[in-house]
């Protein structure tokens, strides 16, 4: 299974954590400095993969994003690389042409797409027709331009 | 601003958001978020009641800055709130908050539980399904204990939804993996297994992740698996890549659930069913010819998922390691990838392979690759794979390749990258010993290994080279002539004058016929470095040096006056000084005879599995081994107490007059058993003599007492060792209380499951005796760690008995049971008391009532020694007393014995005898269970 998520960009700035085992506070902070100094240090070009304490890391950067997956030993690397693309395609699909932005404003939609794609670090749907579906049936309330700058800005 | 969201956007989370982007500093930052935070903290505490559109807007506001990394202590009674909200984005957010924020309040958790039975039963699916993805998130023990009788009815009841079966399947995986005795097999569990035949492809993927953590620890309930996962598989390989629609990833049909069946399979043995076996063979074939066909796209998806899928099948042929045909065309696939222009195939092909040459039918087809793993090794421009090639080619190193690939990695190491040197030290030491046909060539390339990389020859290395060099008596010229021009070398790293030194202070004679190294050029070029080196270092050669005295009595004078210089005997290192005045001491007075009796070559070491091996073992999972790692592998490298410094080793070479050698004498005793520092140093006879004997390795339920007599005298040691186990003591005692810290240490590679300690106290022990508190250990022990007990023990009145103490754990499957006795016995509470010789005889008559006084005769097991006794008898606690008894033969104590209910004044008296009797004498005040309780001690 998976045990991490994390997104974090060119700087080292944390953008999303998604922990799929129970982790304390102060080993979350270690694991976030360690997987960013670790991948940010890393030359273009090189392979995806990496080992890291008794876990296998795979990483892929999109734009100015850096897409980071643990996984346990038996996990396969490739397909590691497929969940991350997948995810990209789904949030590019939810925000259309998805950038950094996006994810920082509306981290709250980015973890519900997440949560509709992989459970407990294992992935609960491949279909991406599925996925999309549901994230569009979580948005029943859809409301208009009008209504959203007629809500308070405090 | 940002683009606006789909859905419900909250404005007011927008504007914060950007706020803080704007904010120029840190400090502008935290006062942003301190008046946010001062906000929502006055809106949550308001009068007016909030509306749910607010209350998900400020809840959101806190988890936002939860994630920048800041403390959060209030809010999450709002969020259980949102919880029971109808509108499912405030639901949403509730969960969200919660899964991020989960607060062990257990007030919080049961309302949350609470929520989560209601969202479970209200049978709307998108309810449901957050509900279980929140029990997922959280997956604590009292949401397992609360839910995990009803997620399986949820799972395989008929009418569930799909969507919901995902989620269930999944939700009782998490459970099942951190709680496995909450979920109980049963009824549900066939038909689990029948979800594998479903019709929804999504329902598979999400089963089969829970079918598979089920079947590798319950293999024998879930077996029918294999033949339900090899027909699904066979439809999906010999499916066309538009059949499964939207489950085609990138003309890649099902890749996840592919690579899922074929991991499901790998939890078991090939099929029996000769059918079933043809079959899956045939998928395998079909996957490994899907190969070779052209790519159906060029995009990297594509081949990612296709090649995921063909790795899979490689480790499940690899698994089964029975079809010699399949497992020839897997090695040869892999050689493509060695050579294919994308770095993560030739990464994931070195790693394949490297399982790939340990099976029997491919290994030589591994061997084919060799120049292509050298070149790797060479070229790659990635620390990650060149780390990959070095593994494989330490896997396919055998007896006719070892020499090429020793050099190979050798001259590797000059450039390699430092994250990974000390691994590949390691390695090189360990194939250089196992291949050695010669061992000339084996004191070759552990010397080059010192003088290449110094600074990463770890203790085991050139410890282990000492060994052998002692051991072969063939290659001890050789290597004496070998370090004695190696460390010609103008600047010569300290390791190698740790094995130069070693090494000529036990063989140096062997080459000093030849003038060019003759024993005085021998001793000036050790001396030359000695000033260089560290403290250890220094210690050793003086060994060295006393040992040169013995061998060429020429060099006494010099070495002599090396010895007398203030440098030597006036060191501020105490160690230094005490072994520079002792040598000195002894190189003058003792005769030739004694001399070189003290100083005799070191015996032979027993054979043993090295511990090289076992370290390389405990430092699986290398690539980016951090600084942090190091240093604990460092500790761990470290004793049980502290207390083995070199000088122990070294000590031990220099008199090594033992026909075996001691424990203590062991290099490669990692885990020996060195005296404890704090030890008196009047006590360290005792202690060798208890060392001597080290525990029995039998981990039986019967109880075990070896160790516990050796404890009578003494508070520190170690108590019991075995392959697995080694248990050490640390104990101390004031007046009636004492305190004993048990080191519990891992001596395997593999860790200890289900690690449990209890103290018990049998028959009467416990109720009116002593009174023990014990503070419990962690369940898993990893290899090479060792773990910390400390247990409170309080005298309230005197005892026989002993505290027994039961260790029980998992050691690869199997349960480990052992029960040992703790030394704890009366004379621990013991208090010296000191008094002059006309006190004692009175005190000794007023004490002359029957039951006051006891008397026993009874052989010494042990030589009558005066020291030994007199340590032992301070051992026991009581004050040894010097001028009283009339007889200088005799020994007398006195002692009080400190229990809570009552002190109890003690006077012994032992008067031995020729014949290696002992008679011995108390008197105690009042207690007559004390005499008793007293012999058995002593």
């Amino acid at each position: 299974g998976m045990r991490f998520l994390l997104l974090f960009s060119r700087q080292g700035r944390l953008r999303l954590q998604k922990w799929f085992t129970p982790t304390p506070e102060r080993e979350k902070k270690k694991i976030i400095r360690d997987m960013t100094t670790m991948v940010l240090a890393r030359k273009p070009r090189s392979c995806n993969f990496l080992h890291w304490r008794d876990l296998k890391i795979v990483y892929k950067r999109y734009a100015s994003l850096y897409f980071c997956l643990a996984l346990e030993d038996q996990d396969n690397e490739l397909l590691a690389l497929e969940i991350l693309h997948r995810y990209v395609e789904l949030l590019d699909k939810y925000f259309g042409n998805v950038c950094e932005l996006d994810i920082i404003f509306n981290f709250e939609k980015a973890y519900f797409i997440l949560d509709e794609f992989l459970m407990g670090g294992e992935i609960q749907e491949t279909s991406k027709q599925i996925v999309n579906r549901s994230i569009e049936a979580s948005d029943m309330l859809q409301e208009t331009m009008e209504e959203y700058m007629s809500k308070p800005a405090f | 601003m940002p683009a606006v969201s789909k859905g419900d956007g909250m404005r007011g989370l927008a504007v914060f958001i950007s706020d803080i982007r704007n904010c120029k500093s840190k400090e502008a930052e935290i006062k942003r978020i301190n008046k946010e935070l001062a906000n929502i903290r006055s809106k949550f505490k308001g009068d007016k009641a909030l509306d749910g559109y607010s209350k998900k807007k400020y809840v959101c506001k806190l988890l936002f800055i939860f994630l920048l990394g800041h403390d959060i202590d209030f809010g999450h009674m709002e969020a259980v709130n949102l919880l029971s909200s109808n509108k499912y984005t405030e639901k949403q957010i509730g969960y969200l908050f919660i899964s991020v924020l989960v607060n062990s309040n257990s007030e919080l958790i049961r309302l949350i539980n609470n929520a989560i039975k209601n969202d479970l039963s209200s049978r709307n699916p998108t309810f449901m399904c957050l509900a279980l993805h929140c029990i997922a998130n959280v997956g604590s023990r009292e949401m397992a204990e609360a839910f995990a009788s009803e997620i399986p009815r949820i799972l395989v009841a008929g009418d569930t939804m799909d969507s919901v079966k995902q989620s269930a399947a999944l939700c009782l995986l998490r459970l099942y993996k951190t709680s496995p005795d909450l979920v109980l097999m049963g009824e549900w569990t066939s038909r689990v297994v029948h979800l594998l035949n479903d019709q929804h492809m999504g329902v598979v993927t999400a089963a089969i992740s829970l079918i598979t953590c089920l079947s590798q620890k319950n293999p024998d309930e879930f077996k029918t698996c294999v033949s339900l996962a090899v027909s699904r598989l066979s439809r999906i390989v010999s499916s066309a890549s538009t059949d499964l629609q939207d489950y085609t990833y990138y003309f890649v049909p099902a890749p996840w659930l592919s690579c899922k069946l074929l991991r499901l399979l790998q939890c078991y043995p090939p099929p029996e069913d000769g059918a079933v076996k043809g079959r899956l063979v045939e998928c395998l074939e079909t996957i490994l010819n899907k190969a070779q066909e052209p790519p159906k796209s060029k995009k990297v998806q594509h081949s990612n998922a296709k090649n995921a899928i063909l790795f899979e099948a490689i480790s499940l042929i690899i698994h089964y390691d029975s079809e010699p045909n399949l497992l020839v065309r897997a090695c040869n696939q892999l050689g493509q990838f060695l050579q294919h222009r994308e770095t993560n195939l030739r990464y994931l092909a070195l790693e394949s392979m490297c399982t790939l040459a340990s099976s029997e039918f491919s290994h030589e087809a591994v061997k084919t690759h060799i120049e292509t793993v050298i070149n790797a090794l060479k070229t790659e421009r990635d620390v990650s794979v060149r780390q990959r090639a070095a593994d494989l080619l330490y896997a396919m190193c055998d007896r006719s390749n070892a020499k090429q690939i020793v050099a190979e990695m050798l001259s590797y190491l000059e450039t390699a990258d430092y994250s990974i040197r000390e691994e590949m030290v390691l390695k090189v030491a360990i194939l250089a010993e196992k291949y050695a046909v010669d061992y000339s060539w084996y004191v070759d390339t552990i010397l080059n290994l010192i003088r290449i990389a110094g600074d990463y020859v770890s203790e085991e290395v050139w410890y282990r080279v000492i060994q052998i060099v002692i051991n072969r008596d063939d290659v001890q010229g050789y290597a004496a002539k070998t370090v004695f021009e190696a460390l010609q070398a103008p600047a010569c790293h300290e390791n190698m004058v740790k094995v130069g030194g070693y090494i000529l202070g036990e063989f140096g004679n062997l080459i000093a016929g030849d003038p060019r190294s003759s024993p005085l050029v021998q001793f000036n070029l050790l001396h030359s470095k000695f000033h260089l080196c560290s403290v250890p270092t220094r210690a050793l050669l003086l060994s060295a040096y006393i040992k040169f005295i013995n061998l060429f009595p020429e060099t006494k004078s010099t070495i002599q006056e090396v010895l007398r210089s203030d440098s030597q005997i006036r060191n501020s290192d105490v160690e230094l000084q005490q072994r520079a005045v002792e040598y000195l001491k002894l190189s003058s007075i003792a005769s030739t005879d004694v001399l070189a009796t003290v100083l005799e070559e070191m015996p032979p070491f027993p054979e043993r599995e090295s511990s090289i091996l076992a370290k390389l073992k405990k430092k699986k999972g290398p690539g980016a081994v951090s600084v942090s790692e190091l240093e604990e592998g460092k500790r761990e490298g470290g004793e049980l107490n502290g207390g083995s410094d070199r000088g122990a080793d070294t000590a031990a070479m220099a008199a090594s007059n033992a026909s075996t050698p001691s424990p203590q004498a062991d290099l490669l005793g990692l885990r020996s058993t060195a005296p404890v520092g704090s030890a008196a140093p009047s006590a360290g006879s005792l202690l060798v003599d208890v060392f001597s004997e080290a525990g029995p390795a039998t981990p039986s339920a019967a109880v075990n007492d070896d160790g516990f007599l050796r404890f009578v005298c003494k508070n520190n040691g170690v108590l019991f060792e075995n392959q697995l186990l080694q248990i050490g003591i640390k104990s101390e005692y004031r007046q009636n209380l004492g305190r004993m810290y048990l080191f519990y240490g891992n001596k395997t590679s593999v860790q200890f499951a289900s690690f449990t300690t209890t103290v018990s106290c049998p028959g009467d022990l416990q109720s009116h005796i002593l009174y023990m508190q014990e503070h419990f250990v962690e369940p898993l022990v990893e290899g090479g760690a060792q773990v910390q007990q400390v247990l409170n023990i309080e005298c309230l009145t005197d005892f026989c008995d002993a505290p027994l103490l039961n260790i029980k754990f998992r050691y690869g499957g199997a349960l480990q049971n052992l029960t040992l006795k703790l030394p704890v016995t009366i004379n621990k509470f013991f208090q010296p008391t000191e008094m002059a010789s006309h006190d004692f005889f009175q005190r000794w008559k007023q004490l002359s009532q029957p039951q006051q006084e006891a008397q026993k005769i009874f052989k010494a097991n042990h030589s009558m020694d005066t020291e030994v006794l007199k340590a032992k008898l301070l051992g026991l606690g009581t004050a040894l007393l010097d001028n009283v008894d009339p007889n200088p033969e005799n020994y007398v104590c006195a002692g009080v014995i400190q229990t809570k209910n009552q002190q109890v004044g003690c006077l012994l008296r032992l008067e031995p005898n020729a014949q290696a009797q002992v008679l011995s004498h108390t008197h105690t005040h009042t207690h007559t269970h004390t005499h008793t309780n007293l012999y058995s001690c002593l």
